[in-house]
């Protein structure tokens, strides 16, 4: 267990406590600091981190989550696809739970849909070979850390000629939502805890022409509290000295110019589209769909389902929640009827949606 | 959901590995990184190792810490 021990200890941690707090009362004035990784919410969640700041520091929650951010109408078509015949639906476990407009992947499941679960695409490309008589579609979500591994399935795929395997694309990128939350009015972001293996993958160039653009500090963080901590200590003292940059405290896994391999992976095989982010809505460049020549992989071409009658449930405020405006403690659904045993919006479902781990780690 | 304890790689065969922590081994799909060698460290996720742990800036960063004090 490489360098666990070291980034455990909590006489450290106390010192950068203090640190932190010393320049809570140098800055003086309200911080907001957005973190846009669903295992740095739970972490933050888990270690109390948000307890530990001074009250002029707000750690907000952003849109890390993807099964959280998966619209709507994507949940609706996987669950259309799970009806016809011969079809086996793979899918993240997380995305089980997640309620469509009418029902949801685990209530299919229970009406003897064929529905599994997988931990990598690649066990998803082992089912197809598995079941050569069934179409076997897998449920392609995530961000810029999935996406290579699920870009090198379907090239594997490819390469050994499967022709019963294909992909639903719901892919999302990083950077363009954190350009579209600077943009939003009312929505008051002064330095971002930046995702660690989404920038492993992409590296620093994208948060360094965010961090420009915007003057707005950018640190990319591991996900010991240790971490977390350290980078909250380094965006308050660029703010301070109003040196707004990016600053890798994850050097130990991320590289400056990321995993190159993968990205020319993810390129290979998907294109950069306008995409819809639930609760958030369209956000440019922000999605990925399949290349042309990898158009024999994709679900919604062949399968052709449209779905005109997804609706959101009004009272659920997942959206604002996920754009850093709200707080899950704002939600009238939040405990009430919102359970993790009942999700009622989608930021309850994942355990690294921010309801969901203020529930876990953060009820009064 | 991302795992971020890395995992040592205990044998190289083609683009897999089997790689451990403490008694846990399991295979991963290694095509996305260059020259994985038994020995390394490595962060694994969804079946497939992403990166190599750099061993030198994992003690560079816990150095950080001196600067602030």
């Amino acid at each position: 267990m490489k360098y666990i021990e070291q980034y455990r200890n909590t006489e450290k941690q106390k010192e950068i406590i203090k640190e932190i707090h010393k320049y809570g009362k140098l800055i003086n004035r309200n911080v907001n600091i957005m973190e846009v990784c669903g295992t740095h919410t739970m972490i933050i969640g888990k270690y109390g981190i948000r307890k530990l700041m001074p009250e002029n520091i707000n750690l907000i929650s952003g849109p890390g989550c993807p099964v959280c951010v998966t619209p709507i109408n994507y949940i609706d078509t996987a669950i259309e696809l799970s009806k016809i015949k011969d079809v086996i639906i793979v899918t993240f476990g997380d995305m089980m739970k997640v309620p469509g407009s009418f029902s949801s992947l685990e209530k299919e499941k229970a009406n003897h849909a064929e529905i599994f679960v997988v931990y990598s695409p690649i066990d998803a490309l082992k089912i197809a070979q598995d079941n050569k008589d069934k179409k076997v579609i897998f449920l392609s979500v995530g961000f810029e850390t999935t996406t290579p591994l699920i870009a090198q399935t379907l090239k594997i795929s490819k390469e050994k000629n499967i022709k019963n395997f294909y992909i639903l694309a719901g892919n999302k990128l990083i950077p363009p939502v954190m350009e579209f939350l600077l943009r939003e009015k009312d929505t008051e972001i002064d330095g971002f805890i930046c995702p660690g293996h989404v920038s492993v993958i992409i590296g620093l160039s994208n948060y360094i022409s965010i961090s420009e653009r915007f003057n707005v500090p950018c640190v990319i963080s591991g996900f010991e509290p240790f971490d977390i901590l350290l980078s909250i200590y380094l965006i308050l003292k660029s703010i301070k000295e109003n040196d707004c940059k990016v600053i890798n405290e994850y050097k130990r896994t991320v590289r400056e110019n990321g995993n190159i391999k993968a990205r020319k992976v993810m390129y290979e095989v998907f294109d950069v589209v306008d995409d819809e982010w639930r609760g958030i809505g369209l956000v440019k460049n922000s999605g990925l769909k399949p290349k042309d020549k990898f158009l024999d992989f994709d679900a919604e071409k062949k399968f052709k389902i449209i779905n005109k009658n997804s609706k959101e449930k009004k009272e659920c405020l997942c959206g604002e929640v996920l754009k850093g405006k709200k707080s899950p403690f704002d939600c009238p659904l939040f405990e009430k009827i919102c359970n993790p045993e009942n999700p009622y919006g989608p930021c309850m479902v994942s355990s690294e949606g921010t309801c969901s781990a203020y529930y876990k780690y953060e009820r009064k | 959901m991302c795992l971020a304890i890395p995992m040592k790689v205990e044998k190289v065969e083609g683009d897999f590995a089997i790689v451990s922590i403490g008694n846990v081994k399991r295979e991963v799909n290694i095509s996305l990184l260059e020259n994985v060698k038994k020995g390394d460290y490595v962060i694994v996720h969804a079946g497939f190792a992403i990166e190599k742990l750099d061993k030198k800036e994992a003690e560079k960063t816990l150095e950080i810490f001196k600067e602030i004090k």
